[in-house]
């Protein structure tokens, strides 16, 4: 619903006194969606295959965990049914979901994501080794400062200040035994 | 109602320590609330590591419990003064709230709306006090095909109900239901979907999953969302309404809470349907129908009372029959799992000091949010204007810091990683990953009772229709599983000429 034009007279072309409810609700969809940047069909498209690959994976792989019967159904019947119902959703949205609106656009914004999940992953490999107090305060320097585009001021500041707090949180407030480096 | 076990519960509640953490709980509710970003749903998740070090299964879910209705209060915030819903069940608000606080009277619209959640939730509170024992005593009886049938009435309503395309729902629902059955199984011993690893042998925990695919992944998408985006936030002025406006709201604050507790109690999006009709109803019952959308006060008193009431009767499927309603509640409901206690309708027996703990540190809670709301309304103002970029990194540490502490587990981390990722690509394909989280804390419970049904019935699917309880939740499965297809067809045919149906579908709530 990017053009409200369209939108009201969609509603008016409808019935001629429509649901309150359903008015509401359309108006409600319209203000949430205002913002948003549809992707378009290819979105959906991904979406619903994979779906489908889940799906058919799902099936194959159920088969050999053995069936069992009715009466006492073996490991692979509960997820056989589940996969065969993913795969006919999915076959089902594939024909009528290509129209769908509810996808959004990567853009240039969507690399910041990409970052912050690196650096989520970089803490995983490091904490193990070095303790967590040096990646942590690596991840939120990038997340102020590149990410948030905070001033350096503010994300040494900042920055510092977290880890040390999260410190005394972890170690001393919940007594976690968390990796660390330092020792008090 | 049993009144000893009913006033032994104040007696939980009033202990020091659960009243503190009431009162923190419903201070983080109100606090991310207010903030844009991070829902309830994803800050429970969060925070579910850290509430492994209190011992006390009652004194976690009171603080749990608070931080979800107390989000309620807090969305309300932004609704009025910054035209952003916090939360959905408040979107209805954004259209008479901010034109309140366009002419100057930001405060009265968040002072009716105080006192309407107030009111919805107490009286919410009172009829779960009275009804939530005669249901889970009802539900003693069930077996397992009652529990199957339920379960899966559960996950399908959550998937219909809620926001978004119904069709994508059910299959996110039903990856949840696959996702349940990875690592060994329960009655073979065989190990399925693990690929010979050890690490998933064990299955995925819930709380990982829950924390990647809530936490991580709004976390992820609010970072792309923010590029760009500063708003000030409207004045407050005085925040008590006048006698004429409480007067005006009455009724919509009366209408709302009724509204508001019996929609609640439906599995799906109880609060924000709620909010809907109740709004709605104000609208057709008023004399001057176009007052509404240009200020009127019962367009901010009906929908906040209602998404108040809503949120608390969604307490009683949990508490009632093991089922939650929604996503926070499926939070909630793993915080007990964690803590090793049982969620059934044996609850109110075996655990009296849960069962009413909770219901009872809920009238405490809402006197708190009440108390707190209204005085405090500009402390929570300043609050936005924080710059979310300096909360992200919190939010980012607590959460990676955390999920490793639940099993000092740095493949947990990973885990978590995956479905972070996959959560932000889900919301860019427009899936929501709620039906997801909870048919996978349902899926274990449908396949057992599916299993021990249909060694009941020796091999017939057709037992499930001969005991009354559950071929009546199954006709009604039936039935909301078929509706939307019949509604569609109808639709298809009158919107014939509009041939724009699909972008109808979409606008189900």
């Amino acid at each position: 619903m990017s053009d409200p034009k369209r939108a009201e007279a969609q509603q008016t072309a409808e019935t001629p006194a429509p649901d309150l409810l359903d008015e509401i609700q359309a108006e409600v969809a319209k203000d949430l969606e205002d913002e948003k940047d549809p992707g378009g069909t290819a979105y959906q498209v991904v979406g619903a295959l994979v779906g489908l690959a889940l799906g058919v994976g799902g099936i194959v792989l159920s088969l050999g965990y053995g069936l069992g019967t009715l009466r006492e159904p073996g490991a692979g019947m509960w997820p056989l049914i589940v996969s065969v119902l993913i795969t006919v959703l999915s076959a089902a949205l594939l024909v009528v979901g290509r129209t769908l609106d509810d996808s959004e656009r990567f853009r240039r914004a969507s690399l910041l994501p990409a970052v912050g999940a690196a650096t989520f992953v970089a803490l995983a490999f490091l904490m193990p080794v070095i303790g967590f107090e040096i990646p942590a305060l690596l991840l939120c320097v990038v997340w102020l400062r590149f990410l948030g585009g905070e001033t350096w001021r503010s994300t040494i500041v900042v920055s510092v200040v977290t880890v040390a707090a999260f410190y005394a949180l972890f170690l001393y407030g919940l007594r976690v035994p968390l990796p660390h480096l330092f020792a008090f | 109602m049993d009144v000893n076990a009913f006033v032994e519960g104040f007696g939980v509640v009033l202990q020091p320590s659960n009243l503190l953490f009431c009162l923190i709980g419903v201070l983080i509710g109100m606090f991310i609330g207010v903030l844009p970003g991070l829902g309830p749903a994803a800050t429970i998740a969060i925070l579910l590591p850290v509430t492994y070090t209190i011992e006390d299964p009652v004194t976690v879910v009171i603080m749990l419990a608070g931080i979800y209705y107390g989000a309620q209060y807090g969305g309300t915030i932004t609704s009025v003064l910054l035209r952003l819903p916090g939360e959905a069940s408040s979107v209805v608000t954004v259209f008479d709230g901010f034109a309140l606080a366009k002419k100057g009277k930001a405060g009265t619209a968040l002072g009716i709306a105080a006192i309407g959640s107030f009111t919805g939730a107490t009286v919410s509170i009172i009829l779960m006090s009275l009804i939530a024992p005669l249901i889970a005593g009802w539900a003693l009886g069930f077996g397992p095909p009652e529990y199957a049938a339920l379960a899966l009435l559960g996950v399908l309503l959550v998937a219909t109900v809620g926001n978004g395309n119904a069709l994508k729902a059910l299959i996110t629902a039903a990856v949840g239901l696959l996702l349940a059955t990875l690592g060994r199984d329960s009655f073979t011993g065989t190990e399925r979907f693990t690929f010979d690893s050890l690490q998933l042998a064990d299955g995925l925990n819930f709380v990982v999953i829950a924390m990647g695919l809530f936490g991580v992944a709004e976390i992820l998408h609010n970072l792309e969302q923010r590029a760009g985006k500063a708003q000030p936030p409207a004045v407050v002025g005085n925040v008590w309404p006048n006698k004429a406006e409480l007067k005006q709201s009455s009724g919509a604050i009366g209408r709302g809470s009724v509204i508001g507790f019996v929609l609640g109690v439906l599995p799906g999006g109880g609060a924000v349907l709620a909010s809907l009709v109740a709004y709605a109803a104000e609208k057709r019952r008023a004399k001057d129908p176009s007052r509404f959308g240009r200020g009127a006060i019962e367009g901010v008193a009906a929908p906040e009372t209602a998404n108040n009431a809503a949120a608390t009767s969604s307490f009683i499927p949990l508490l009632t029959l093991g089922i939650p309603a929604n996503a926070s509640i499926a939070m909630l409901y793993a915080a007990l799992l964690i803590a090793g206690v049982r969620v059934g309708p044996s609850l109110v027996e075996d655990n009296p000091d849960i069962f009413w703990g909770v219901i009872n540190s809920m009238y405490i809670g809402n006197l708190f949010l009440l108390l707190l709301s209204i005085p405090l309304v500009g402390i929570f103002v300043r609050l936005l204007r924080v710059r979310p970029a300096i909360l992200a990194p919190l939010t980012a540490l607590i959460t990676v810091l955390g999920v490793y502490t639940l099993n000092n587990s740095v493949f947990d981390i990973f885990v978590m990683m995956f479905f972070g990722v996959v959560g932000y690509l889900m919301k860019k394909t427009g899936f929501e990953p709620g039906p997801l989280v909870l048919a996978f804390v349902l899926g274990a419970l449908v396949e057992d009772n599916f299993r021990r049904s249909m060694l009941i019935f020796g091999g017939d699917p057709l037992g499930f229709f001969t005991r009354p309880i559950s071929a009546t939740l199954l006709v009604v499965f039936v039935i909301v599983a078929v509706l939307p297809l019949v509604k569609l067809v109808l639709d298809r045919r009158t919107a014939a000429l509009a041939h724009d149906n699909s972008k109808r579908e979409d606008v189900t709530l």
